[in-house]
């Protein structure tokens, strides 16, 4: 059973929406915090690429699946604390430009350790095997992943909508992405906020981590690492300073290479980020405010 | 005395903004700060919530310094700013804008804490599902107060309030400052409108080139003559 005028399959529809929820999931965790602190974090993908390894090796220990998820979200965060700690507080005052080479560095960090660590070829996460499996709904199969993650990002975005609107934590982050110097001078708390957004932007990592190993169990040191690239034009082509902006445009472009990954004969597939990123050009070229709308920067932060 | 600034000096680089400026605020009065532009006013204000760099000097609350501190700590040490130019965020609510100011409370916030911002302006309850960025420029300096205000501030600082108002909405400006300062709060008014300025304060310093050159009573209100030569001086 096809979608006929598409010539897209329900399979491919489905898939194409998990992966939407992913990199939407990626894009509000990136968005977050460069809100409150102005930062593109590079290492993002990082994170999750560690927190794929959580869960491959918790799968080669032979750990229930279950176990393996929390080892994954304990280094996750872990890893996000340790970055803020050591890269985004003592820079936080520094221009966007030195922060944006220490994410880079920090990304590039992590990868290496990870090749070193666990060689170039990489891990396969068994455990997560079953969410592979295909669901029978209505005569059409479609993995189990699929359905899963679908959930799992709208209820994720539901709770998180929920923070930022009916919380005064919510309330503080969200001012301070569009004026942290006068949300300062009304008493909200920067570190307050800024480890807020950090936090928030790791538990999203993990559940992505969580997500995109379901979907691909061979865990290598570049894993995520694309993905982040296709988000982070997502979030730009969003717009980074909002939550959802951003949320929609990281929606957007999964959805996109989804539904493009799925139409391209398999022997095309490589036309999919020249496709991918030609778009964005071409947004950013009609609305450049998408990217870094308000002018302003460490400057005039506090 | 409630806010005490002694000697205090303001240094941008190599631009000293303030030069050994004293005075206080007691709790029940309303203190005004005038002179041109570059007098170093605003930086004064900035020095007190610790928002500009302070080169020398000190700036006491109730006997405390609060040299040193974050701007978060001293608005919660209940010091609460009016900013220039209110600063209000555009895209949130009439009542997100005024929870925004809660930030600031020592202690528990209860339900009825927006009640005396809603008090003071009654048109704020009408339109607080209304984004602040769509209400008039009167009703969004309204909101800069009625933001400070429920912070339930010890000192109000304000930055040039009346800037591009109608007359006839300064005049309700000023009238709510009365109002506030008869609330038993210690008011800053940082303002151009000198005339007007003198009139309402208890007491005003004039201030050119960072120095105090004259401190004014409302007395002296109609005698923008000495207000003139001391601008020039």
């Amino acid at each position: 059973m096809t979608l006929a005028v598409l010539n897209v399959t329900w399979q491919t529809l489905a898939d194409a929406l998990s992966l939407g929820g992913i990199y939407a999931l990626m894009a509000v965790g990136i968005g977050l915090v460069f809100g409150v602190l102005r930062l593109v974090n590079f290492a993002y993908g990082q994170l999750v690429m560690a927190g794929a390894y959580a869960i491959a090796y918790a799968s080669v220990w032979g750990w229930p699946s279950w176990a393996g998820i929390l080892l994954c979200f304990g280094i996750v965060l872990a890893l996000t604390a340790l970055m803020d700690r050591i890269v985004f507080r003592p820079l936080r005052t520094h221009s966007p430009a030195v922060m944006l080479v220490a994410t880079f560095a920090v990304a590039f960090l992590m990868q290496s350790i990870a090749v070193l660590a666990f060689g170039q070829l990489g891990t396969i996460a068994s455990s997560m095997g079953p969410l592979n499996q295909p669901w029978d709904i209505g005569g059409v199969q479609i993995r189990k992943i699929a359905i899963v993650s679908i959930v799992v990002a709208a209820v994720c975005l539901a709770l998180l909508q929920l923070l930022l609107r009916r919380t005064s934590v919510g309330l503080h982050m969200r001012a301070a992405a569009m004026d942290f110097r006068t949300a300062r001078l009304l008493g909200v708390r920067a570190n307050r906020v800024i480890g807020g957004a950090v936090l928030i932007s790791g538990l999203l990592a993990a559940v992505s981590a969580v997500m995109l190993t379901a979907r691909n169990p061979q865990v290598t040191p570049i894993f995520a690492l694309d993905d982040t690239i296709v988000v982070l034009a997502g979030v730009v082509l969003g717009g980074l300073t909002r939550p959802v902006p951003a949320t929609l445009g990281g929606f957007t472009i999964g959805f996109a290479s989804g539904i493009l990954g799925g139409a391209l004969p398999t022997n095309q597939s490589q036309y999919l980020p020249t496709f991918l990123f030609a778009a964005v050009i071409l947004v950013l070229l009609v609305r450049p405010n998408g990217l870094f709308a308000r002018a302003d920067g460490a400057a005039e932060r506090l | 005395m409630t806010l005490v600034l002694d000697g205090l000096r303001v240094r941008y680089g190599a631009v000293e903004a303030v030069r050994g400026l004293s005075l206080e605020v007691e709790r029940g009065e309303i203190v005004g700060l005038i002179g041109p532009n570059g007098a170093g006013k605003s930086s004064t204000l900035h020095a007190i919530m610790g928002a500009a760099p302070v080169a020398g000097g000190d700036v006491r609350l109730a006997g405390a310094s609060l040299l040193g501190r974050s701007p978060e700590d001293v608005a919660r040490a209940g010091v609460a700013l009016v900013p220039e130019g209110r600063r209000i965020l555009g895209e949130l609510t009439v009542e997100e804008n005024l929870r925004l100011g809660l930030a600031a409370r020592r202690g528990r916030v209860n339900g009825s804490a927006l009640d005396p911002a809603f008090e003071l302006f009654p048109m704020l309850r009408d339109f607080r599902r209304r984004p602040a960025g769509a209400i008039s420029g009167g009703q969004q300096q309204q909101l800069a107060i009625a933001r400070a205000i429920v912070a339930e501030p010890d000192v109000l600082l304000l930055d040039e309030p009346s800037l591009g108002l109608a007359p006839r909405v300064v005049d309700t400006l000023f009238g709510t400052l009365a109002a506030i300062r008869d609330r038993g709060l210690a008011v800053l008014l940082v303002e151009q409108r000198a005339q007007r300025t003198v009139a309402l304060a208890d007491r005003s310093h004039v201030l050119a080139n960072g120095e105090l050159r004259l401190t004014l009573g409302p007395q002296d209100a109609s005698d923008i003559d000495r207000l003139i030569a001391a601008y020039l001086a």
